[in-house]
């Protein structure tokens, strides 16, 4: 076992004690295969709880990814790339966001981000991914980026699965660093269900919406 | 305070390792007998308990074993555990985060550290008065006024609950009673033993002869005939284990008595609060059982008056001019 793996497990160890998470799988099971498990986001706890809930043979072939400006640097980039092997992408600024709003192809910054994505992807592993970009207050999720639709054009063999993640944000809530141990719950939804040229539209409000159907689940 | 492993321990011990392997063989044959659907799945449940009363003795007699320091480590871990339940169990809000980390982490601890260093007076009114007095005052530091009564109440009472009353339990270790030195680890197991039987008992009366529901509205299960076969068979119990107290066998009943009707009060007063929020556990942690609160509720309610009624009686708090 290497020295990443190893102190991967122990973070993980530590944040299913903290968290001690209940599992459902609703529609899907925990098996091999490439998969894009998007969740909601309230924070920072999210991935590490979200992939230490996998069986480990699952983990070692599972790489969340996260926003480069916040953990590009120090500690927190010790953590995330050395650890966890995170996939770092740009966060769309403001500007970029309404440029690609309009367009159909994504924005040059989107493009080179989706090239990233797309690398880490490759024939073997699985990635974490929050859609909505940022960390919410836990009420609600919000509008989802449209990455995450790139993403399933060039890769449309790889599985999309719905990941509800509740009551994370009142153990580490954003802006806080100290953590209080509560209850989570983690429930994996059934893959979604595409046509084959599903518009941008049309799959960002199915995977909203089989989010959103998780949580009340 | 230590712990001498005597004859006497070596009976109880002996006693609740027959007691459960009899359980487990009776949950077997019954798993062979029982045809119906509904009994089946009784059984089940009821193998489910016996397991899990397997793996909780074990980590009981391993702090045991480690000596008082084990013994409060394990209540203390259990006191976080059943405050993690409650917690999650009712609402809080964003402001609530920063007190919620004192009660985990600094409350808890400290509470428990008082006991092991036997500081009585301190370990009695660190929650009820002093954590009284925080809650509030840390809230208003996150200025969010909104339901601030009901949210500084129900910090308080997961603290009075879960920390507080839990931790009266180990503190029967640190009872100083004359002629009973380094035995108070078979006290704080008398404890444990009647108020679980009593549980258990109540169960089995209850599915024998349960009839006449004393507050449908609450439990469905608590029945009058349950409740009485079980006080009366865990009196029983109590009474006839009174040599490894320091009991005669009528205080030893007298006792067992408290500590049942305390831990049937407790029972319903956490049945109340589940039915409030709507859930059957407090948790999934203990199969068949539950959650921690779930087992530790008769607990909750009766260490603090066994405590109280042994120091009270048992041991000799006046100043020595006075006798």
């Amino acid at each position: 076992m290497s020295r990443s793996s190893f102190l991967a497990g122990i973070i993980a160890g530590g944040a299913r004690l903290l968290a001690g998470p209940t599992v459902r799988w609703i529609g899907s099971r925990p098996v091999r295969r490439q998969r894009v498990y998007f969740a909601n986001h309230t924070s920072h706890l999210d991935f590490v709880v979200l992939w230490s809930v996998l069986p480990p043979e699952l983990r070692r072939r599972t790489r969340p990814v996260a926003a480069k400006d916040y953990w590009q640097s120090g500690l927190r980039r010790q953590i995330a790339v050395n650890i966890f092997h995170a996939v770092l992408v740009e966060r769309g600024t403001k500007q970029s966001a309404k440029a690609t709003g309009d367009a159909q192809a994504p924005h040059e910054s989107s493009r080179h981000a989706l090239d990233v994505l797309l690398r880490a992807l490759g024939k073997r592993y699985s990635l974490i991914l929050f859609p909505e970009g940022t960390r919410g207050s836990g009420q609600g999720i919000s509008i989802f980026k449209s990455g995450i639709y790139y993403l399933w054009c060039k890769r449309p063999d790889v599985e999309f699965v719905p990941v509800y993640l509740s009551n994370l944000n009142r153990i580490l809530p954003k802006g806080e660093f100290l953590p209080v141990p509560v209850i989570s719950h983690v429930a994996f939804g059934p893959p979604l269900q595409l046509e084959k040229n599903e518009s941008k539209e049309s799959f960002l409000k199915k995977a909203h919406a089989a989010l959103e159907a998780l949580g009340r689940a | 305070m230590n712990f001498k492993f005597d004859h006497q321990m070596f009976w109880v011990a002996n006693g609740v390792f027959l007691g459960l392997l009899a359980a487990s063989l009776a949950g077997l044959a019954l798993g062979r007998t029982v045809k119906s659907e509904s009994g089946k799945a009784t059984v089940a449940n009821l193998n489910a308990r016996i397991r899990a009363w397997w793996v909780m003795i074990g980590v009981f007699a391993i702090s045991f074993m480690i000596g008082p320091g084990g013994s409060m480590l394990l209540f203390a871990f259990i006191s976080l555990l059943a405050l993690r339940e409650y917690v999650s169990l009712i609402s809080t809000v964003r402001a609530d985060h920063r007190t919620l980390f004192w009660s985990f982490f600094v409350f808890t601890p400290v509470q428990y550290f008082f006991w092991y260093e036997g500081w009585y007076g301190l370990a009695i009114i660190l929650i009820p008065v002093y954590a009284f007095l925080f809650i509030p005052t840390r809230l208003i530091l996150a200025s969010d006024t909104a339901g601030f009564l009901d949210r500084a109440a129900r910090l308080h009472w997961g603290l009075m609950v879960c920390v507080y009353c839990i931790s009266y339990a180990p503190a029967l270790l640190t009872l100083n009673i004359p002629g009973y030195r380094n035995q108070n680890a078979k006290l704080l197991l008398f404890l444990v033993i009647v108020v679980q039987l009593s549980d258990v008992f109540q169960y089995i009366w209850g599915k024998l002869l349960g009839k006449r529901k004393i507050v449908p509205a609450i439990s469905p299960h608590k029945t009058w005939e349950g409740f009485v076969g079980g006080v009366a068979c865990a009196c029983a119990l109590g009474t006839a284990l009174w040599w490894m107290t320091p009991f005669s066998p009528w205080e030893a009943l007298g006792m067992s008595f408290a500590i049942t009707v305390m831990g049937f009060a407790g029972g319903l007063t956490m049945s109340a609060i589940k039915r409030d929020r709507g859930v059957k556990d407090f948790g999934a942690m203990i199969e068949g059982h539950g959650g921690i609160l779930d087992r530790m509720d008769s607990i909750c309610f009766s260490a603090p008056l066994f405590f109280h009624l042994t120091r009270w009686i048992f041991v000799s708090p006046h100043p020595t001019w006075l006798h």
